[in-house]
């Protein structure tokens, strides 16, 4: 009996100029699981998962949600259809305060002599929650997020992305930039969002963190899917292997 | 006390707040006439279409652009709404609504150029510079128009002490720091500014914004443009040469951050009010316009340097 796949890629391929980046790869993520995207250098995960994050869209291809086709025309719509993605660089704006960067896009408003206007309140309110889960010294939600330290904007970072409670949440190379506490709290927070229910795409090329939380891994090697191992078969001599092409 | 400074000093405003009590207290010792109610009506006036043009240019520089277009967009509005008074024989709203349609299509061509045709906003709007004041030469034949019916002059009258042209200003003022604090699109504006790429992968519409920036922008200048015809009852098509200087110098002045994001309607506001001051100061104590110059570069770069400081970014 097939399950329905939560997220399904096929054939997706993308080229920038003479590049070719992706050529027909193919994708699954299962309900609940945590899927490690490995790959070298130029891979090809990043520009993978922007696809399906909708910040670019694929040359060729498909992609599935819950059985159905979808096709992203911009990054709103796949976050309308429940694929949140923290970014490697935390993706975070500067000049805006913490409740701003955890609603950008999504703004709660409401309505004022007719015209639709910021619910600041809300955001602020509602912000406070968020980060309020997520076990970290936040003051207020007023504060400009420049002033923040790694961590805390790590957390406003991951906040946005879980507010609403999608099914999967992208993780890309989450801990290139952090300590080693950072990188804990990191993998901590990979498997809350299991136990929530949330399906995670974690990409990485540090096969620790890889070995830590995902239960699959899929290897992509100069824009081609050159495997898949279930992360308690395989070792991290094989995956590096794969990743190299030495096999 | 301390401590309160210091907090007062973390505002993006406080420069231009600290500058134009500055300059009012020089002002007001230097010259006998500057606290008179005449001289007063007349900087109110003064500012009003400096700070429109820094309004807009505030917007387009919040989203990490820059508009050198102003000061043209304006000549071809004040010529435009003029020629259609007099020559098309049209009456006055519609001449007015004429040139408001035309200059947020300038606004508009140029944030075209940006977001479609992809050319960084300095050359596209110094492109429009360009064209605007070609087509506003042509249109007048280079000669300036005069003589608008009285339903027009209107604009320049005084209700009281303040004019209309002040009303119109703080009319303006207060729509646009509306839209920027309380408005999605205010939001997005100042979020492009400060990460455009980060803006982007939200699912912000990055484009539509700096649309609206630029539009916006063209609007301001369209309403200085009649603004001025009225105050002046006459159309000059090489009118507002050296405006967008102005208005781009009030805007940092007032705080507007040069890299995008940061800054208010109200700083540019009293920027532009610093720079109007200096220069009513200046014809007051009868010394040459030419310092005008020097001094506008000199409070610009100190305001620059005092601004920059202490900022952190998380990029």
């Amino acid at each position: 009996m097939a399950e329905t796949r939560l997220v399904e890629m096929k054939g997706i391929s993308k080229s920038f100029g003479a590049v070719k980046a992706l050529q027909s790869v193919d994708l699954e993520l299962r309900h609940h699981e945590v899927l490690g995207l490995v790959g070298d250098n130029a891979a090809g995960k990043s520009t993978l998962m922007k696809i399906l994050s909708g910040v670019y869209a694929p040359d060729g291809g498909e992609i599935f949600m819950e059985g159905k086709k979808v096709k992203f025309a911009s990054p709103a719509d796949s976050r309308r259809l429940g694929i949140e993605m923290i970014f490697q660089d935390l993706a975070i704006v500067p000049n805006l305060n913490i409740a701003g960067n955890i609603f950008l896009g999504r703004e709660p408003v409401k309505s004022f002599l007719g015209i639709k206007i910021l619910d600041k309140r809300k955001m602020i309110e509602e912000s406070r929650v968020a980060v309020g889960r997520l076990d970290v010294d936040i003051r207020s939600t007023r504060l400009a997020a420049a002033g923040l330290s790694g961590g805390q904007q790590q957390a406003v970072a991951v906040g946005r992305a879980i507010y609403f409670n999608p099914p999967v949440v992208i993780m890309d190379e989450p801990t290139a930039a952090l300590s080693v506490k950072g990188i804990k709290r990191v993998l901590e927070l990979v498997h809350e969002l299991k136990e929530r229910g949330i399906a995670v795409i974690l990409i990485s090329h540090r096969l620790p963190n890889i070995f830590a939380v995902t239960d699959r891994i899929v290897i992509l090697r100069t824009g081609k899917r050159v495997a898949e191992k279930m992360t308690k078969d395989t070792t991290a001599e094989e995956i590096i292997d794969l990743m190299v092409g030495m096999h | 006390m301390i401590d309160g400074l210091r907090k007062f000093g973390q505002f993006r405003e406080a420069p231009s707040l600290v500058a134009l009590g500055g300059i009012v207290v020089v002002s007001s010792l230097l010259s006998p006439y500057f606290f008179t109610g005449t001289n007063i009506k007349n900087v109110l006036t003064q500012v009003s279409i400096i700070a429109l043009l820094a309004e807009g240019e505030a917007f387009v520089i919040l989203t990490g652009g820059i508009d050198l277009s102003l000061g043209s967009v304006l000549a071809l509005v004040s010529v435009l709404v003029a020629g259609c008074m007099k020559s098309m024989n049209m009456p006055v709203y519609p001449a007015v609504l004429v040139g408001l349609c035309v200059g947020t299509l300038c606004g508009l061509t140029s944030g075209l150029l940006v977001t479609r045709v992809r050319i960084p906003s300095f050359i596209a709007t110094l492109a429009m510079m360009a064209i605007a004041r070609g087509l506003a030469l042509i249109y007048s034949k280079g000669v300036p128009i005069s003589m608008f019916p009285p339903e027009f002059r209107i604009i320049a009258k005084y209700v009281g002490p303040v004019s209309v042209l002040t009303l119109i200003m703080i009319a303006m003022l207060v729509v646009g720091q509306l839209i920027l604090s309380w408005t999605r699109t205010g939001q997005y504006i100042r979020a492009t500014g400060g990460h455009e790429e980060a803006t982007r992968y939200l699912g912000v519409n990055v484009d539509r914004v700096k649309l609206f920036a630029f539009s916006f922008s063209g609007f301001c200048a369209a309403v200085g443009g009649v603004m001025l015809t009225a105050r002046m009852d006459s159309a000059y098509p090489n009118v507002g040469q050296g405006y967008e200087l102005d208005a781009i110098g009030s805007a940092v002045l007032g705080g507007i951050s040069f890299t995008g994001g940061l800054g208010s309607v109200g700083g540019a506001f009293m920027g532009a009010l610093v720079i109007t001051i200096l220069g009513n100061l200046l014809n007051l104590l009868r010394v040459s316009g030419f310092y005008q110059y020097v001094f506008k570069g000199l409070i610009l770069a100190v305001a620059a340097l005092s601004l920059s400081r202490g900022v952190k970014y998380a990029k």
